[in-house]
């Protein structure tokens, strides 16, 4: 019988049924950060359960420290808490730890690809949302709270109902301008936030199998934002490519034989789809979003919408809100409208090649007066690279900020935080009310978009120069 | 975990659709506050007024609810962001089962990774138990028995309730989903000796 590339993943980890319409699957990585993988290493000791498999678990902190340049843990002293409980925990279960100053550390979606401790076919959790990032590798990669991922630790599985096949293709090409985060946004804008709910997306098609593995995990990151606990996209030779040579990844005659079964990780011609979306990927123009939920995201040339057109009476008075808190009137284009903070950072696009758009923009120029403009790149190793090339140099020279590797300006967990009222472009994923800060305003976009609204000082159209 | 088998007291009416997990406890509580701390700030929006004294109008701060082990609340309950800590809080401000029409799967889950019983019954049902504890007014007791899958009126009405065989005898035992799992270490331990030869590469040396 055919298979999607869902039923090969889900039977490779799955060790028996666990009643109740799920299944007992093995976990092959555990992912641990300064919040849920600090509280979860905690239970686990306080309920006195073991950790069988320390060394398929790996910890750094990102999410509650501090981007400032020359930062430890106690920068931020509310968050020192958690940076300490995974320093004990990790260090009391023999769990490999990259810490704050350490090659390695880093957004804990980046770092783990980067590293090679994510490789295709894998089943990784971590207690973060965005685990569905690793798709990007062709990777069974999804978000847990800190109980399963306690269970996880403590037992190396999950108890956990497959999920139904949706899959998303954009056939055709991006035109010029049109990145993975702009396919991304624009799928859900147009599917909406609730369209993955129960699903396990496989993102494929023409235009997505010529991305390079970055912008896979971008795509693959905005998964959960259209609802779908995991994504992912089958893996290829840009993949095996990418991957070969990394920290973690198998070498000699363990990487040949882990090619030759990463090449049967597809969907099968014939595979049937419990949902299947077809989106032509030349209709994608660079996207911006408007209001407050990543499903508000429009083209930069496209008005705002009018609630009173909208297509029910929730979502009509869900507009109406999203508009009063961004400040925004519908009927104008996003373009032209005046920034006050650029955050280019995030798992999202915090990578090698997003810091690269974005200088490319940015090289030569100078943010506008009165924008508040900072990078953070997405770990230590994408710092570096990115230092060797002078690209810190591009941002500095420019009058942006250039920070320390972590979660930032993403959430406001950190002390970090855009001001009240202010008008934030940022190359994140969430655009939730007070997410980026108590009444900041956020419209998300791709770093070259991101770049250039620094420069301006207002959201500009990339495809028409600044 | 300790186990549930029969919780008898005051039952808490709090019988409002959709309370979410916001409301249960505040964001700023999850940074920073011991799992053991977190019941002193359950429904902290709704217990505290602006000047952070006790708002003597809401439900938990009148005797004898304070330290109610049950809650009689209104469909959806727990639904919005999945935070684990609202369990953690109702856990620790003594909660041990909360009555429902309906409840976020996630927090139905939550709650039955740390001993607390979801228990869902018909809304007429719900106010009808609630209507008897008002009469009373919140001495009357109400029993949730586990073993025999009822919830007990003051009166003597018997409301049953369905739960998951594996889930209640899990409960029963005091065993969480870990304690469930491990009873399968040995298939666990099996699948991977064989998956290390299956697929060596995925072993980190
Ligand atoms: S960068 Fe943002 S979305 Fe990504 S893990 Fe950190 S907080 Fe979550």
């Amino acid at each position: 019988m055919s298979q999607t590339l869902l039923d090969r993943l889900w039977t490779l980890h799955r060790i028996a049924p666990a009643g109740g319409g799920q299944d007992l699957i093995h976990i092959d990585r555990i992912l641990l950060h300064d919040l849920s993988g600090a509280r979860a290493l905690t239970e686990v000791a306080e309920k006195g359960y073991a950790i069988p498999n320390p060394n398929l678990a790996f910890a750094t902190p990102d999410h509650a420290v501090s981007s400032a340049p020359g930062r430890t843990a106690e920068t931020f002293p509310k968050g020192a808490g958690g940076v300490h409980a995974l320093r004990a925990g990790s260090a009391a279960h023999g769990i490999r730890l990259f810490d704050l100053g350490q090659d390695g550390q880093g957004i804990v979606h980046v770092m783990g690809p980067e590293l090679g401790i994510v490789l295709p076919g894998l089943s990784v959790i971590c207690g973060d949302s965005h685990t569905c990032t690793n798709g990007g590798l062709g990777a069974l990669a999804f978000g847990v709270g800190s109980s399963e991922l306690a269970h996880a630790l403590a037992t190396q599985t999950l108890r956990i109902a497959k999920p139904r096949a949706m899959r998303v293709r954009f056939e055709g090409r991006f035109p010029e301008g049109t990145t993975a985060k702009d396919a991304v946004l624009a799928a859900i804008g147009r599917l909406g936030t609730g369209a993955g709910a129960g699903f396990a997306v496989e993102w494929g098609g023409e235009a997505v199998r010529a991305l390079p593995v970055e912008a896979r995990l971008t795509l693959c990151n905005l998964t959960i934002e259209m609802g779908a606990r995991m994504g992912f996209i089958a893996p290829d030779d840009t993949t095996f490519d990418w991957v070969a040579g990394r920290d973690h990844a198998p070498r000699g005659a363990a990487w040949d034989e882990a090619v030759a079964h990463w090449r049967t990780l597809r969907s099968d011609e014939d595979a049937v789809f419990d949902a299947d979306h077809v989106i032509d990927a030349a209709t994608i123009a660079p996207q911006v979003s408007w209001g407050t939920s990543p499903e508000h995201v429009i083209a930069v040339d496209a008005p705002i919408p009018d609630p009173d057109a909208a297509p029910d009476a929730q979502r009509r008075k869900a507009w109406q809100d999203a508009l009063a808190y961004q400040g925004l009137e519908p009927g104008r284009p996003l373009a032209g409208t005046a920034v006050d903070w650029v955050f280019i950072g995030s798992c999202t696009n915090s990578r090698l090649s997003d810091l690269r758009e974005a200088a490319r923009v940015v090289r030569g120029r100078r943010v506008a007066d009165g924008v508040t403009a900072w990078v953070v790149p997405g770990s230590v190793r994408v710092k570096r690279a990115a230092e060797a090339e002078g690209l810190d140099r591009v941002f500095t020279d420019a009058g942006f900020a250039w920070r320390e590797p972590g979660c930032s300006l993403c959430v406001a967990a950190n002390g970090e935080a855009v001001p009240p009222g202010a008008r934030c472009v940022s190359t994140s994923n969430r655009n939730f009310v007070g997410r980026q800060g108590k009444g900041a305003r956020t419209h998300l976009a791709s770093p070259a978009m991101a770049a250039a609204a620094a420069v301006a000082g207002r959201i500009v159209d990339i495809r028409k120069g600044l | 975990m300790q186990p549930f088998t029969t919780v008898t007291g005051p039952a808490a009416p709090l019988l409002r659709p959709n309370i979410d997990t916001d409301v249960i406890i505040r964001v700023e509580r999850l940074v920073g506050t011991a799992k053991a701390e977190m019941g002193a700030h359950a429904f902290e929006i709704w217990r505290r007024r602006p000047d952070g004294s006790e708002d003597p109008d809401f439900v938990l701060n009148r005797a004898p609810y304070r330290d109610a082990p049950i809650l009689l609340a209104g469909s959806n309950f727990g639904c919005g962001s999945s935070r684990e800590g609202a369990v953690w809080a109702l856990a620790g401000a003594g909660v041990r089962a909360v009555i429902a029409p309906s409840f976020s799967d996630i927090f139905a889950n939550n709650a039955l990774q740390n001993g607390l019983l979801p228990v869902v019954l018909p809304e007429a049902s719900v106010s009808a138990i609630a209507a008897e504890v008002e009469r009373s007014p919140g001495n009357a007791r109400v029993t949730v028995d586990l073993e025999r899958c009822v919830v007990v009126s003051p009166s003597g009405d018997e409301h049953p309730f369905a739960v998951d065989a594996a889930r209640r005898e899990a409960l029963l035992a005091g065993l969480d989903d870990i304690g469930l799992t491990l009873r399968q270490a040995d298939a666990i331990a099996a699948w991977q000796t064989e998956d290390r030869s299956r697929r060596p590469w995925a072993w980190p040396t």
